[in-house]
């Protein structure tokens, strides 16, 4: 058995990251790869496609149920799901009260000193939107995962989300070895989006690892609560997802320290993409709107 | 023994920057701003005898000493509120601020512990991971409807916010204003998280701002006040301090309607609004209180200090002014009535403890409340110094010290214990932190924080077991035993 390895997917909160790391690593499983996934969000969805169910039963409110996380067994909260996929959610307080970060320390705590970890070739953490406190860079510090991969797009704020996480991860970069494994771009069909997705890439000093099509195959997967590995193992989609596995499997230990950039450069980068446009050019557009009006 | 007070300025100067000098260059420069002598004042000045807020004070201590402070729940449940007998104040958070706060102050309340007096006892939400995670509202809940189960005759809950509740964002307020509903009692929440602040002032501006949101903004009492009526503010009754008090004031005709917070229930708060004049005694605490009483009630308030004989006398003639003649008259006659026992007490004590020299080191008041009462023993203070005082308090600390006293603002254990060791004074008074390492220096001690489990030290009464304690401890004849006999030549 090859070292473990420990992987984490960011990115801004809605762009498709627990959709993007469950169908590649039901792509993974198909490659002998042992699995556990460490569902790191409150709303604890990160492992339905691969379980099949609604919602499994999560780390945090077993525990509270019990009592504290001392009274939980492992059983109770690690579910095997497709190809023998193992899946933990965190889980955490309903919106608005308690400590969500706090969640996420516990419970990940909780699985390695019960041996979750143990016989395992990969890791995966499926982490919330953004790094908003501690709690949730737990998975990015030492001896948690090694590798970040973003889930972005071309739109502008899941821009702005990936070079924030890039920030996030120079900051433990040095004390906790964390490294950027790359971009993964989930099409969204914005304009020059490949395009964008690579100049990103390059700016941070990283690659973009795959360009994955928008697909309406995935929606019917996931209505079916199924990967598209799992609905339609043949169809297109279901191949680009292996791609991306193999892929990533190819990526060990090739990530790198971010370079990310000021707020500044990556307008600048959107103004030469003309996603965004100069105050010179916004203020002369309303200047024509408004004769054009009068 | 003890050294001159004469040419003090320069000696002070150099000693300061001796001491100083084991800090590093960052450290030296901002302590240097905390460490002065009491200076001379200004022409025309008449309020004060030397000029003492010359040290910066109220900022953050410096990271790495040794700090005396305490914090915004020490303030809040340990001062203002935890005095208050007859409502249950809950630390709310983790186990161990409210275990080790626990019966720290020697708030003396008559009643029944239990059933109508709950100070001695220690109520905690006892929160775990879980009530970190999923938030505490629901635990806090709880807690309060089996305290109200449980305690059927206590008047009201207090919720004393421990650092977590902050940093998780609980909505408190919303449950103090539900469980009112539902109980109909008095909750109040206290948002005085332990680490707002630089210390303990911050939590007793919290706990004051509370009461006035939550008590005082209620429907108001029915209490129909009287023109002689008073409240004592900012006594907190230690060893019966506000007992020894209220004697004074009853006796000069006065009638105090609410004791805060020593001794102290829900309802005396309630009414204070209705008296005629605020009474405080420990100004820094719970000025802010006063100053919305005056605002809103129109309640004018005085401070005033029954440490020793001068200052109670000045201090009864002074609230009696306020009064008519019939108090005035009834003033100087408890102050005549008292003459006789306080010449005795100085008759014993002040040929044994004349021109003994003190340093003091206490919280926000009695470094310069108590002064006086050991000048009337012919006794000197060579230094003293607040933990948390403000500018203010500082600038009022001239109306008792003499030039020449050095003067240290949240002074640092190590600074302290060098200034004693120079100075050798032939006293000091301060905290159980200090208490040992002074006794083992071979100089006696007092702390002024609990009266060393004696008092009360406030008013005629107190001043004669103030005079005997300072006897006791100056005077006692281990001293003489000091040195080992190996060491003593044959």
């Amino acid at each position: 058995m090859s070292a473990l390895r420990q992987i984490a997917f960011y990115g801004k909160g809605g762009i498709g990251k627990s959709t993007t790391s469950q169908n590649t690593l039901a792509a993974l499983v198909e490659m002998d790869q042992k699995i556990l996934i460490v569902g790191c969000d409150p709303k604890a969805d990160s492992t339905r496609l691969i379980l099949n169910t609604k919602m499994q039963d999560t780390v945090l409110h077993l525990a509270a149920e019990m009592g504290s996380v001392e009274d939980l067994e492992l059983e109770d909260v690690l579910k095997v799901g497709y190809k023998g996929i193992k899946c933990t959610e965190s889980g955490g307080p309903e919106p608005g009260v308690g400590c969500a970060g706090r969640g996420v320390i516990t419970a990940i705590n909780f699985l390695e000193e019960n041996g979750a970890y143990d016989d395992v070739d990969y890791v995966s953490y499926d982490v919330l939107g953004d790094v908003v406190c501690g709690g949730f860079a737990m998975p990015i510090r030492e001896n948690k995962a090694q590798e970040i991969y973003i889930v972005m797009s071309g739109e502008m704020m899941a821009l702005y989300a990936a070079n924030n996480i890039s920030k996030g991860i120079l900051k433990y970069a040095n004390s906790g070895g964390v490294r950027l494994g790359g971009l993964i771009c989930n099409e969204r069909q914005t304009d020059r989006e490949l395009d964008l997705a690579e100049e990103l890439a390059k700016k941070l000093g990283t690659k973009l690892i795959h360009f994955v099509p928008r697909d309406n195959t995935v929606q019917h997967a996931e209505l079916r609560r199924q990967t598209v590995i799992q609905y339609s193992p043949e169809c297109n989609q279901a191949k680009e997802y292996r791609q991306l596995a193999e892929k990533i499997h190819a990526n060990s230990g090739k990530g790198v320290v971010p370079t990310p950039v000021t707020m500044e450069e990556l307008e600048e980068m959107l103004l030469d993409f003309g996603i965004m446009q100069s105050e010179e050019d916004r203020l002369a557009a309303i200047a024509a709107e408004e004769t054009k009006s009068a | 023994m003890a050294k001159d007070l004469e040419d003090s300025v320069a000696e002070h100067e150099k000693m300061i920057e001796e001491v100083l000098s084991a800090y590093p260059k960052k450290a030296q420069k901002k302590r240097a701003k905390h460490l002065s002598t009491a200076g001379a004042v200004e022409e025309g000045e008449t309020e004060i005898v030397s000029k003492c807020d010359t040290v910066k004070s109220n900022v953050k201590s410096v990271p790495g000493v040794m700090t005396i402070r305490g914090c915004a729940y020490a303030g809040s449940k340990g001062v203002v509120w935890g005095p208050i007998k007859d409502l249950v104040h809950i630390s709310h958070g983790p186990v161990g601020c409210g275990h080790y706060s626990w019966s720290q102050r020697r708030n003396y309340a008559t009643g029944t512990t239990g059933v109508d007096n709950f100070v001695t006892f220690q109520f905690t939400t006892d929160f775990q991971e879980k009530d970190i995670v999923f938030g505490g509202d629901k635990k806090l809940e709880k807690s309060i409807d089996e305290i109200n189960e449980l305690f059927p005759l206590a008047n009201g809950v207090t919720v004393q916010s421990e650092c977590p509740i902050g940093l998780i964002g609980d909505d408190i307020e919303a449950v103090a204003r539900k469980k009112k509903k539902d109980i109909g009692k008095t909750i109040v929440p206290v948002r005085c998280e332990g680490f707002r602040g630089v210390s303990q002032s911050l939590g007793h501006h919290i706990a004051n701002d509370a009461v006035r949101d939550w008590v005082l903004e209620g429907e108001g009492s029915e209490y129909e006040a009287t023109d002689y009526d008073v409240n004592i503010i900012g006594d907190y009754n230690i060893g019966g301090d506000a007992w020894s008090s209220r004697i004074l004031l009853e006796e000069i005709g006065l009638n105090v309607v609410g004791s805060w917070s020593g001794d102290a229930t829900l309802a005396e708060m309630e009414n204070a609004p209705k008296a005629k004049l605020n009474l405080i005694h420990c100004y820094r605490s719970m000025n802010y209180i006063c100053r919305h009483m005056e605002e809103k009630h129109g309640v004018p308030w005085m401070e005033y200090n029954f440490f020793g004989p001068s200052q109670i006398a000045a201090s009864l003639r002074a609230i009696a002014a306020k009064f008519d003649k019939s108090v005035q008259d009834k003033a100087e006659a408890v102050i005549a009535k008292y003459q006789p026992l306080v010449d005795e007490v100085l008759a014993k004590y002040k040929p044994r403890l004349e021109g003994k020299k003190v340093m003091l080191y206490v919280g926000g008041l009695r470094p310069r409340h108590v002064v006086t009462a050991y000048h009337d023993l012919g006794m000197e203070i060579a230094g003293t110094g607040y933990e948390f005082a403000h500018g203010d308090d500082y600038k009022r600390t001239g109306e008792y010290i003499k030039e020449g006293t050095l003067i240290y603002d949240d002074v640092t254990g190590y600074e302290l214990e060098k200034f004693i060791e120079q100075m050798r004074p032939d006293l000091v008074g301060s905290g159980i932190k200090e208490k040992y390492p002074v006794q083992k220096m071979g100089i006696p001690f007092r702390q002024m924080h609990s009266w060393d489990y004696s008092g009360p030290y406030h008013g005629y009464d107190g001043f004669a077991i103030f005079a005997r304690d300072m006897d006791l401890a100056i005077n006692n004849p281990v001293w003489a035993m000091f040195d080992a006999p190996w060491k003593k030549s044959a």
